[in-house]
């Protein structure tokens, strides 16, 4: 050791939480999912879940995500987690159930699943990853790419009178009687990841508490499929993705808000 | 127990539940509503997990969930409903985690009738979801039988970490006969090795039925190969009836097989050597018990309520030993002991004429005649 610090002096103020594995994940350079996933292992380290949790990966680009947790896992069929989920957590109502999620996955494919766990207020958490495009394909067209947004299934841009306009899932999702948490926020800077990471925190803490479905929407790059540099993704997010999925609590119920966290 | 005057659907959720279901998942669908409907009634009173899914794409994947957690978990539905499951079925399959699937057939293809029909069965037997696979098949004939099918069921399933289905039909489904069902029994207190459960003190678990490396999934495929191959060698069922002196031999299934006994009945007591041989287990198929049958007798009819589906493995199976007929009726039509009867009648009045051609095409020759005679 090269001019070691006493230790004494020293303190730890960062390392891998219990509840990642030492695995290097296959995320692209630049991308925001490693972020997230740390985020949320840093709350199940820190609200003692790691033991008492099971996690639904889905399909897409976090398809593996179960390889990074360092908790029992699952691997539901695509858009299916909100299902494979309730089943879970109905025969074991005392675990920490959550699902992570990306757009095509829970708005194209899944938005069934998520729609009706979210209507019969399923005491789930959802982690819900949107980049705007389908990553592990290949940046195909998702229900959530911005119009105009050039990708390999709409490579002259979204014509959003073929297409639509894109789904706001949080809004969708708050309009649900049976939503008690449902919160949109960024991981394009410090400040919002610290935001990002007090939803996270609050979204377990509902399913904690039994209050019902919790979903936390995290607005991620995809630098490699949008063709941009890390940087340039995170600048995307910033002045083009955050206009139109407007950051937010969407639906805080009152019982959530007696909380008072 | 004493036997009691159950309806088929009623049995079978009851027989399901004294063998220990702790979840059920389902949608409605006729002719099978009536299992969902005893679900909802009972299950929650037992403290048990009910859901009535938004789908049958949703339950089957809420099934998959469930059986992760190594508990008893089912589901059923009837052939629409079924198809919906297929992708549900290859990930439950390729996870190997044990299930029960109760399939109440009707008629089809698309959404087609409520009638009773058996035209799912290659559905079930070969298949269905993707990937290379093979669930247990079990097919009822009786009430009583569907109980006793159901817990076998769950024991075969868990036993071998695979897919067990009752495949049952509309006529099963709705039909009332008296029948005993089981006690209650306890539930599991203990959970399998593999099982996701969330708990404290010991590495995590993963069930995945995500191979990457294709190597790594042609180690599972030879797993679920070999587990197959036990099956084939250690699970076979079937009910024989008159064939000790047998000459000619009908082969039937479920409600097909249970029609067909009462025309060997009326055959036998005009004094024709007739038998009936019914397989329970569709999946693994009882091969070498018919190739042995084929071997001492003079024919075989195969009689289904579809277009010949078993027929292809009653012919795979005997080997070109004797010959096979084929008499079905479609599209939700249950056939009359008279019409098996007859075509018995035909069979054992010898030589069997006209052995060109398929088996199939000769039945729809013999059925456009009889359609135009009626």
């Amino acid at each position: 050791m090269i001019n070691p610090l006493p230790n004494t002096h020293t303190q730890v103020v960062y390392q891998r939480p219990k509840s990642l594995t030492t695995a290097v994940t296959h995320y692209c350079p630049g991308c925001t999912h490693g972020v997230s996933q740390r985020l949320v292992a840093e709350v199940l380290d820190e609200m003692g879940l790691r033991e008492k949790a099971i996690g639904v990966a889905s399909v897409g680009c976090s398809v593996f995500a179960y390889n990074y947790f360092d908790v029992d896992f699952v691997e539901a069929a695509h858009g299916r987690a909100p299902a494979m989920a309730t089943g879970i957590k109905r025969v074991f109502p005392d675990r920490t159930v959550f699902t992570y999620q990306g757009d095509g996955d829970l708005a194209s494919i899944g938005m069934a699943e998520v729609m009706h766990a979210a209507a019969r207020g399923e005491n789930i958490t959802i982690i819900f990853i949107n980049n705007a495009i389908y990553g592990m394909t290949g940046g195909q067209m998702a229900p959530t790419t911005l119009p105009g947004m050039k990708t390999t299934s709409s490579p002259l841009g979204r014509d959003i009178e073929m297409t639509g306009m894109p789904i706001r899932m949080a809004e969708l999702l708050s309009k649900m009687d049976g939503s008690s948490f449902v919160v949109r926020r960024s991981l394009h800077d410090a400040t919002n990841i610290r935001k990002a990471k007090k939803a996270i925190r609050t979204a377990f803490e509902v399913q904690q508490q039994g209050l019902g479905f919790s979903l936390v929407e995290l607005l991620s790059t995809c630098p490699t499929n949008w063709d941009l540099t890390p940087n340039e993704a995170l600048s995307f997010v910033e002045e083009k993705m955050i206009p139109y999925f407007e950051l937010g609590d969407y639906k805080v119920a009152d019982a959530v808000k007696a909380l008072k966290l | 127990m004493a036997k009691e005057l159950l309806k088929g659907n009623n049995a079978i959720a009851e027989a399901a539940i004294r063998a220990g279901v702790e979840a059920y998942f389902g949608y409605p669908i006729t002719p099978q509503t009536e299992l969902l409907e005893h679900m909802a009634a009972r299950m929650p009173a037992l403290g048990r997990t009910f859901v009535q899914a938004e789908s049958e794409v949703a339950a089957i994947n809420m099934v998959y969930g469930a059986a992760c957690t190594g508990k008893r978990v089912m589901t059923t539905s009837s052939s629409p409903g079924v198809s919906l499951m297929m992708e549900g079925l290859s990930y439950i399959a390729g996870t190997e985690v044990p299930m029960v699937l109760v399939n109440v057939m009707r008629g089809g293809p698309g959404l087609g009738n409520i009638a009773p029909s058996q035209a799912d069965y290659h559905q079930m037997v070969h298949g269905g979801g993707h990937g290379d696979y093979h669930p247990i098949v079990l097919a009822p004939a009786s009430v009583q039988e569907a109980i006793d099918i159901t817990v076998l069921a769950f024991d075969l399933a868990e036993k071998y970490r695979t897919i067990a289905v009752v495949l049952a039909d509309g006529s099963i489904g709705q039909m009332m006969e008296p029948a005993e069902l089981p006690p209650m029994a306890e539930l599991k207190k203990h959970l399998p090795h593999w099982a996701v459960t969330g708990e404290p003190g010991r590495a995590r678990r993963l069930l995945t039925s995500i191979y990457l490396n294709p190597d790594d999934e042609e180690v599972t495929n030879m797993r679920l190969l070999n587990r197959w191959m036990s099956i084939r060698e250690n699970e076979v069922r079937w009910k024989e009836y008159f064939l000790e002196d047998a000459e000619y031999v009908v082969v039937g299934f479920g409600t097909a097989g249970r029609v067909a006994l009462s025309a060997v009945r009326a055959a036998r007591a005009e004094g024709i050597k007739v038998g009936l041989f019914r397989p329970i287990t569709l999946s693994p198929f009882p091969e070498a018990q018919l190739k042995e049958i084929a071997a001492v007798s003079e024919g075989m009819l195969v009689v289904e309520m579809n277009a010949g589906q078993m027929l292809d493995d009653v012919k795979l199976a005997t080997e070109g030993l004797l010959p096979v007929e084929f008499y079905g009726r479609l599209g939700g039509v249950v056939p009359f002991p008279d019409e098996i009867l007859g075509e018995i009648k035909r069979l054992a009045a010898g030589p069997i004429p006209n052995q060109n051609g398929h088996a199939r095409q000769r039945w729809l020759e013999r059925l456009a005649l009889i359609k135009e005679r009626d």
